[in-house]
């Protein structure tokens, strides 16, 4: 169990970090908390050519709050963070309530943020949480050929980064910089709830919700995500839309549940059956829904 | 004898763990030689397969390594490994020996046998050249699942074979058909135990250096035997055993996986002497998975013959136990499930038949428990569902079914592992079941249930009974010695992997001889300080080394007597041996010190009187006619969420009776660790293969080990009916808190879930919340069943 050789690269800034993945042929791989990487390295589970250590780049780890309430998250903030930072809780309390169930403590003082959205496990909490509260990913290289100089960036919905399992939209010489977060509004809740094995462990299933109420009491706007419920970190579309537009009672929440439990493609491993995943889909949907929709109430103005 | 115990029997504080706490105990991987290679060795991926060619060209090419070795390249030493415990003379049983190659040649059986040794100037030379041989296996079929691995058109492990059976063994008392026609019901079911590892913090890992000067091997070993290594080292490599030194230093856990002995221990001091090099080999945990020996493994179709007030008349069991690829260590695991399986019981009638399979998958040899848990699950399951089937409440049916204090010693009329009859020394079990059955709170929990239930909680209790065999034979020595200082040296030959030996002995040698257990140093585990012994393992520490360091110790104290009634001028009988001196009773002034009588006991000019024999030192053995019989019960309480088939532990209660108790803390610390072990057999742990017979979970993060926080804290009481096999009265407790839980598991999760699926019954192990799910889907939904349509 120990890595292939590879080359090692620590830049200490962004643009300098770029360089070196453009130079890198497609071969070259950013290393952030190493809480997955390495130990695919020690396996020898396709180690790089070249490692990009990113961990000496101050300016990609920050928590800062913006003008219309939201959050800017630098990439390389570690997912402590996300427990501790007060401007997280008050901005966006779903990510300080699942914090902790990722992983271990000492794991999560490793962990970063960007490293869990690219790395794209669809059993993480960090990219299933973050499709729920409607987060974009900013996303910079170098210019190619012909491209004029400067940094290229682009901005997508978080959605749109997960093309299947482990599998993401960014090319290899691009890096994931930046997560921004909506603030949470007024008679919106959010909610999360996962069941793992052990304390620390992978979630068998994990489900996260955000409803918006407006003010007489119909939902606006609904997002349920699930963990481990799929090839890729997923939004269950089919079960906001259950909820959109009509009041949150327990029975429309019910039909949103069975209608994530539909639209899930869990796959059966030695932690659960196919089935089991469903069942547990539909009860934990069900139960960060009521959560979310009762927190929504006291939240409306 | 001693004045009094003034130590055995106390929790002193463990004399070991200041060096284990500071970073200064030895480990094996801590043994650092200047110019040591590395290795890394090639193992199959496949568990079946041919050994078409293995080029190991590219890896010899590459930069930084030292040498390659094939099975060829071996010579002499390509040979099977030995069975290390030959089966029991039992009439008419079956046994096929097969052991592996140190490198596989022609066929591997299981997925990492080893193919080809690297040996490099670190371990990531050596790996990335171990990456480049080239080898070439052409599958076969694999025998995967255990149920079909006898069928006649199974693939076969051993070609040489007419089939994939390693052994056969019939063993009955009474008569089971008389006992079945008689009884008022008959509970009979199929039960499964599945695989697991033991999980040791520490994997294997070996150090050997040649020193041609001294013409001596010097060998350290994660091993629990390091005596029966050194002989099996000095034999294949055609030395005296006096030129091999072989160490078990600090071990991270043993657990029965590092008693065996493997291919890696012969092959790294091999190396040594060939290439005059240091050679170190660490096992990593990927590794671990396939190249240590596993357990657990057996299939049961059970059956209990009941009288109507519960009484057990018989009970006849058919098992198949897989032995995974080959099976060194000879029938010890299913003899110990066959023998267990009676637990503290009156059995009149039994008959139990076992046949154990070779299947294309890791060796199975003995891991804590070493098959008991299997007998106990069995046994403990259908008692529960004949009370249940009998309306009899479960802890009466087990009272009236325990052996009376006056059936002792009781003969069950089959042979033990050991060879010897299976007759239990001693024991008081009522009053052991009495206090769990308090302790639990068992009368009263109705009340918690209904309390619970009012919360919207599903709360059960499981509470079963379980014997342990321990302490068998053959023999153990020690070795006492009192220096001019004052000190006392004290050496066995076991290993010691963390069970306390240090201290335990220590208490057990201050009592003899009258010092404080601090001021006695215990070596264990090296052949240099005490070479004659077997090792640790069977639960036997405490019973046998115990008993040897008592026996040396008293013969020591006989001469400090001697030595101090001459220098003192008083008869012995008036003397005792307090705070490292020997003083005069009623005159505590008078008294020398026992580093004087040392240096009196060894004049360097003078006369002794002819026969004397100088020091203060004794060599002692004990060897117990047959093992001593443990026992103990076990209540567990679990709340179980029937919307998620997720199980918590919420109390844990284990009353036992090992006998005599060196050192309660230490005893406690055993069940803590084997309560947490069974914890994991029962609930976590399960190691899972494809169809084709590949591990699908090899590594901790699919292998789940119960953590801290999946551990409850648990209630202990001892109860102490001693011996009679020993001087010390002890019995073995290493296995004891590992062996019941399963059975326990399985009760309380039934009992709490008795108002949603009354018809659940749980006769497998592990028991993971899918699977648990899945059968309540079949309970509550029949249709769901296996083998239906839906």
């Amino acid at each position: 169990m120990k890595p292939a050789p590879f080359e090692y690269a620590a830049p200490t800034t962004l643009d300098e970090a770029l360089s070196v993945l453009s130079r890198g042929d497609g071969d070259a791989r950013p290393l952030a908390g190493g809480q997955s990487l390495v130990p695919m390295l020690n396996f020898r589970l396709g180690g790089p050519a070249t490692l990009v250590d990113l961990n000496a780049i101050e300016e990609l780890a920050f928590i800062e709050p913006t003008a219309d309430g939201g959050l800017r998250i630098g990439a390389m903030t570690r997912q402590v963070a996300l427990e501790r930072d007060p401007s997280v809780r008050r901005a966006a309390p779903l990510l300080a309530e699942a914090a902790p169930s990722i992983a271990h403590a000492q794991i999560r003082t490793r962990g970063t943020v960007g490293g869990s959205l690219a790395h794209a496990d669809p059993a993480a909490e960090l990219p299933a949480v973050l499709l729920a509260l409607g987060a974009r990913v900013r996303i910079a290289r170098r210019p190619r050929d012909g491209e004029s100089d400067g940094r290229v960036e682009r901005s997508l919905p978080l959605e749109d980064l997960y093309l299947g399992p482990f599998f993401t939209a960014l090319e290899p010489d691009e890096l994931l910089v930046e997560i921004a977060v909506p603030g949470l509004r007024p008679g919106e809740g959010t909610a999360f709830e996962e069941l793992a094995r052990r304390s620390g462990d992978y979630a068998i299933v994990g489900a996260a919700a955000r409803v918006w109420l407006r003010a007489d009491g119909a939902c606006e706007e609904a997002a349920v995500s699930l963990i481990n419920a799929g090839p890729t970190p997923c939004l269950l579309e089919d079960a906001a839309a259950t909820l959109r537009g009509v009041s949150p009672t327990p029975e429309r929440i019910e039909e949103a549940a069975v209608a994530a439990a539909e639209a899930c493609e869990p796959a059966a491993d030695m932690h659960g059956s196919e089935a089991y995943r469903r069942h547990l889909a539909r009860l934990l949907t069900t139960r960060v829904l009521l959560r979310a929709v009762g927190r929504a109430r006291e939240r409306v103005a | 004898m001693s004045d009094e115990r003034r130590w055995i029997g106390r929790s002193a504080p463990r004399t070991e763990d200041g060096r284990l706490l500071t970073g200064n105990a030895l480990f094996v991987d801590d043994v650092d030689l200047s110019g040591t290679l590395h290795v890394s060795f090639v193992r199959s991926d496949l568990p079946s397969a041919y050994v078409r060619g293995i080029d190991p060209s590219a890896a010899h090419a590459h930069p930084g390594v030292a040498a390659v070795y094939l099975a060829e390249d071996l010579g002499d030493l390509c040979r099977p490994g030995p069975v290390l415990v030959p089966p029991p003379p039992i009439a008419g049983a079956e046994f096929h020996a097969r052991t592996p190659l140190p490198l596989a040649r022609d066929v591997v059986r299981y997925q990492g046998e080893p193919l080809a040794i690297v040996v490099a100037r670190d371990r990531y030379v050596a790996e990335d050249a171990a990456a480049l041989i080239d080898v070439d296996l052409e599958p076969r079929d694999a025998v995967v699942d255990l149920a079909t691995a006898l069928d006649e058109d199974a693939p076969r492990v051993h070609d040489d074979l007419e089939s994939n059976q390693a052994a056969y063994v019939r063993q009955t008392k009474g008569d089971y058909e008389r006992a079945r026609a008689e009884a008022d019901a008959v509970i009979a079911r199929r039960f499964r135990y599945d695989r697991g590892v033991a999980a040791a913090i520490e994997n294997r890992g070996i150090v050997a250096a040649w020193d041609p000067r001294a013409d001596r091997l010097r060998v350290w070993d994660t091993t629990q035997a390091p005596i029966p290594i050194r002989a099996a080292l000095a034999g294949a490599l055609g030395l005296s055993e006096a030129q091999v030194r072989v160490i078990a230093p600090f071990i991270g856990g043993g657990f029965g996986p590092k008693i065996m002995f493997y291919g890696e221990e012969i092959l790294i001091p091999w190396i040594a002497m060939q290439l005059g090099r240091p050679i170190k080999w660490i096992e990593d945990r990927y590794e671990n998975f396939f190249a240590t020996t596993q357990e657990r493994e057996q299939i049961h179709d059970a059956e209990l013959a009941v009288a109507g007030d519960g009484r057990i008349l018989g009970v006849r069991d058919r098992f198949l136990h897989d032995t995974g690829a080959y099976d060194p260590y000879g029938l010890t695991v299913p003899i110990n499930s066959q023998c267990t399986l009676l637990g503290p019981y009156r059995v009149p009638a039994y008959e139990s038949e076992f046949r154990v399979a070779f299947t294309n998958k890791p060796i199975v040899t003995p891991v804590r428990g070493a098959g008991r848990q299997h007998g106990v699950f069995v046994m403990e399951r259908l008692l529960d569902m004949a009370a249940r089937e009998l309306g009899l409440d479960r802890v009466d049916i087990r009272t009236i079914n325990l052996l009376d204090p006056d059936e002792f010693p009781h003969d069950h009329e089959i042979l033990y592992q050991d060879s010897a009859p299976l007759t239990y020394d001693s024991g008081d079990y009522r009053p052991v079941l009495d206090e769990a059955v308090r302790l639990s709170g068992y009368a009263e929990f109705e009340r918690d249930r209904a309390r619970a239930a009012a919360d919207g909680k599903r709360i059960g209790l499981g509470i079963v009974s379980y014997v342990e065999g321990t302490g068998i034979g053959p023999y153990e020595g020690a070795r006492i010695t009192v220096e001019p200082t004052g000190a006392v040296r004290a050496s066995t030959g076991v290993g010691t992997q963390g069970q306390g030996h240090f201290t335990a002995f220590a208490q057990v040698v201050a009592d003899a001889i009258g010092v404080d257990p601090s001021e006695v140093r215990v070596v264990t585990g090296d052949t240099s300080e005490f070479h004659w012994g077997t090792g640790t393992f069977a639960s036997r520490g405490a019973v046998v080394a115990g008993n040897a360091f008592h026996a040396a110790a008293e013969a020591v104290r006989e001469k400090i007597l001697t030595h101090a009634s001459a220098a003192l001028e008083v008869a012995r009988d008036d003397l005792e041996l307090v705070d490292g001196r020997a003083r005069v009773r009623g005159a505590p002034d008078v008294s020398v010190g026992l580093g004087e009588l040392a240096a009196r006991a060894n004049p360097l000019r003078g006369a002794v009187v002819p026969g004397t024999e100088p020091g203060l030192e004794a060599t002692s053995y004990f060897g117990p006619e047959r093992g001593s019989t443990a026992n103990g019960v076990h209540a567990v309480v679990v709340e179980v969420d029937p919307d998620t088939a997720m199980v918590t532990i919420l109390r844990y209660v284990v009353v036992h009776d090992c006998g005599t108790v060196i050192n309660p803390m230490i005893v406690e610390g055993q069940i803590h660790g084997g309560v947490a072990l069974g914890i994991g057999n029962a609930f976590f742990e399960e190691l899972v293969f494809d169809e084709l017979g590949g591990m699908s979970n090899a590594s901790f993060m699919d292998y789940l080990l119960p953590t801290a926080t999946d551990v409850p804290p648990i209630e202990t009481a001892h109860r102490e009916t001693p011996s009679p096999l020993n001087p010390l009265g002890t019995k073995g407790v290493g296995e004891a808190g590992a062996i019941p839980v399963a059975a326990a598991f399985a009760q309380a999760v039934e009992d709490a879930l008795r108002d949603v699926a009354p018809e659940l019954e749980i006769l497998e192990m592990p028991l993971s919340p899918g699977r648990l799910f899945e059968l309540l889907r079949e309970t509550r939904d029949p249709a769901r069943a296996p083998g239906d349509a839906t």
